[in-house]
């Protein structure tokens, strides 16, 4: 007997991103899909930039996280199509991340407001940030600066 | 050649080209001329990094003979290496790099979208990832074109400087050889020479709003992508990219 994949959902949620800890690999749709082939589990995982340094991370943490729960047999595989995208990230993730002060990603490209006071006059500093997946901006109101979530 | 063969050589030149441009830009990181653009340098070298491995992961797999895309990347010698000669030259100063980003960034958006179709569907996947990175690359490196071009008297100068002496090495992206014709035919990649009017189009724009005269040379340098006549300076990138494995063989960490 193994135990049921939503289960198994369940628990990856209690893993975080090694980057920004505060939102977990399942709210921020790295976890594509999860099935039982026989004793086995197999997890696909999509990397968010193709350069990511945390994609491996992420997949260790993963299956580290399968076997502190006792699934031993794990097959854990990369799955580029189709490619990651910011509409992934869950509602709840989108929260965490604003409520930790980065910007969460919109369609039209830029940051609604600013994470920090909350002010909407916002501008970009630039389109590339600390980590692959975030972009500099800053408030014009609080003068702050903050990151902004890259849409992709 | 076999087909196989053919998209061998076509999968090392994808990667060849990510993996030596971004260890081209990644000899910025530290000594940019702004924090932000150091950062932005490193972060695109990055994306860069990650699709090498992807391509010479397919590429190793393609050839079936027992080797890594860490063996293609740190133990082929220069002439092994099938990038376009555009990738591997210096530097220089900050507006050449971007010079110089803003034609391969103009090229690459044209060839992943393309790619994107491929019959291939490994190709395809991979392409369709890396196309949403080459966007966002694509984005800034035009508007820092345009910001230098159309900044200072001495900024501009240095960009149609840049301008001037790279654009002998534009042709080669559009060269099409016997490789890109049988990737052609059986509908894996484009052909290169079908690419210009989109690289054109952007180029133009780009080019008109950042003040700076378009070059209108014919003369193309080759022998890249085909590896036959590397220029002098890939030999220079690898001592430094390789020299770990060199120096300690088959080390792992």
């Amino acid at each position: 007997m193994h135990p049921d994949v939503s289960e198994i959902w369940n628990w990856l949620e209690q893993v975080p991103d090694p980057e920004i800890p505060v939102i977990s690999v399942v709210d921020l749709g790295i976890v594509r899909n999860m099935t039982w082939k026989g004793q086995t589990l197999e997890v696909a995982l999509t990397p968010t930039y193709s350069g990511c340094p945390a994609t491996s991370v992420i997949a260790m943490d993963v299956e580290t996280a399968l076997r502190d729960r006792g699934i031993d047999r794990i097959c854990i595989r990369s799955k580029l199509s189709p490619p990651w995208t910011t509409d992934w990230i869950s509602e709840k993730g989108r929260k965490r991340l604003e409520e930790y002060g980065i910007a969460p990603p919109r369609q039209s490209g830029g940051p609604e407001k600013c994470p920090l006071c909350g002010s909407k006059a916002v501008e970009r500093v630039s389109q590339f940030g600390s980590t692959p997946c975030k972009a500099q901006w800053r408030c014009k109101s609080c003068l702050e600066p903050f990151d902004y979530f890259k849409c992709l | 050649m076999t087909a196989g063969g053919d998209e061998f050589e076509f999968l090392c030149r994808m990667g060849d080209n990510a993996l030596v441009l971004g260890q081209r830009l990644s000899e910025w990181c530290g000594s940019a001329p702004a924090l932000e653009e150091d950062i932005a340098l490193a972060n695109t070298a990055l994306d860069l990094l990650g699709q090498a491995k992807m391509w010479l992961d397919l590429a190793a797999e393609v050839e079936d003979a027992g080797r890594t895309s860490d063996d293609l990347a740190m133990k082929r010698d220069v002439m092994d290496f099938r990038n376009l000669l555009l990738v591997e030259r210096p530097n220089g100063d900050f507006g050449h790099t971007m010079t110089r980003q803003f034609l391969f960034d103009s090229w690459h958006v044209e060839m992943l979208k393309e790619l994107a179709d491929s019959k291939d569907a490994r190709i395809a996947e991979i392409s369709a990832k890396s196309a949403k990175e080459a966007r966002y690359h694509v984005e800034r490196s035009a508007e820092t074109v345009i910001g230098l071009g159309d900044g200072t008297p001495e900024s501009h100068s240095r960009m149609q400087t840049a301008l001037n002496e790279l654009w002998s090495y534009v042709g080669e992206m559009f060269h099409d050889d016997e490789v890109d014709m049988s990737m052609a035919r059986s509908k894996l990649a484009p052909l290169p020479s079908n690419l210009r009017s989109g690289f054109d189009r952007r180029f133009r724009k780009v080019v008109e709003a950042a003040t700076l005269i378009p070059p209108t040379g014919a003369y193309a340098h080759l022998g890249g992508k085909n590896g036959i006549r590397h220029t002098e300076h890939l030999g220079h990138i690898l001592t430094q990219m390789q020299w770990l494995q060199r120096a300690y063989p088959e080390s792992e960490w």
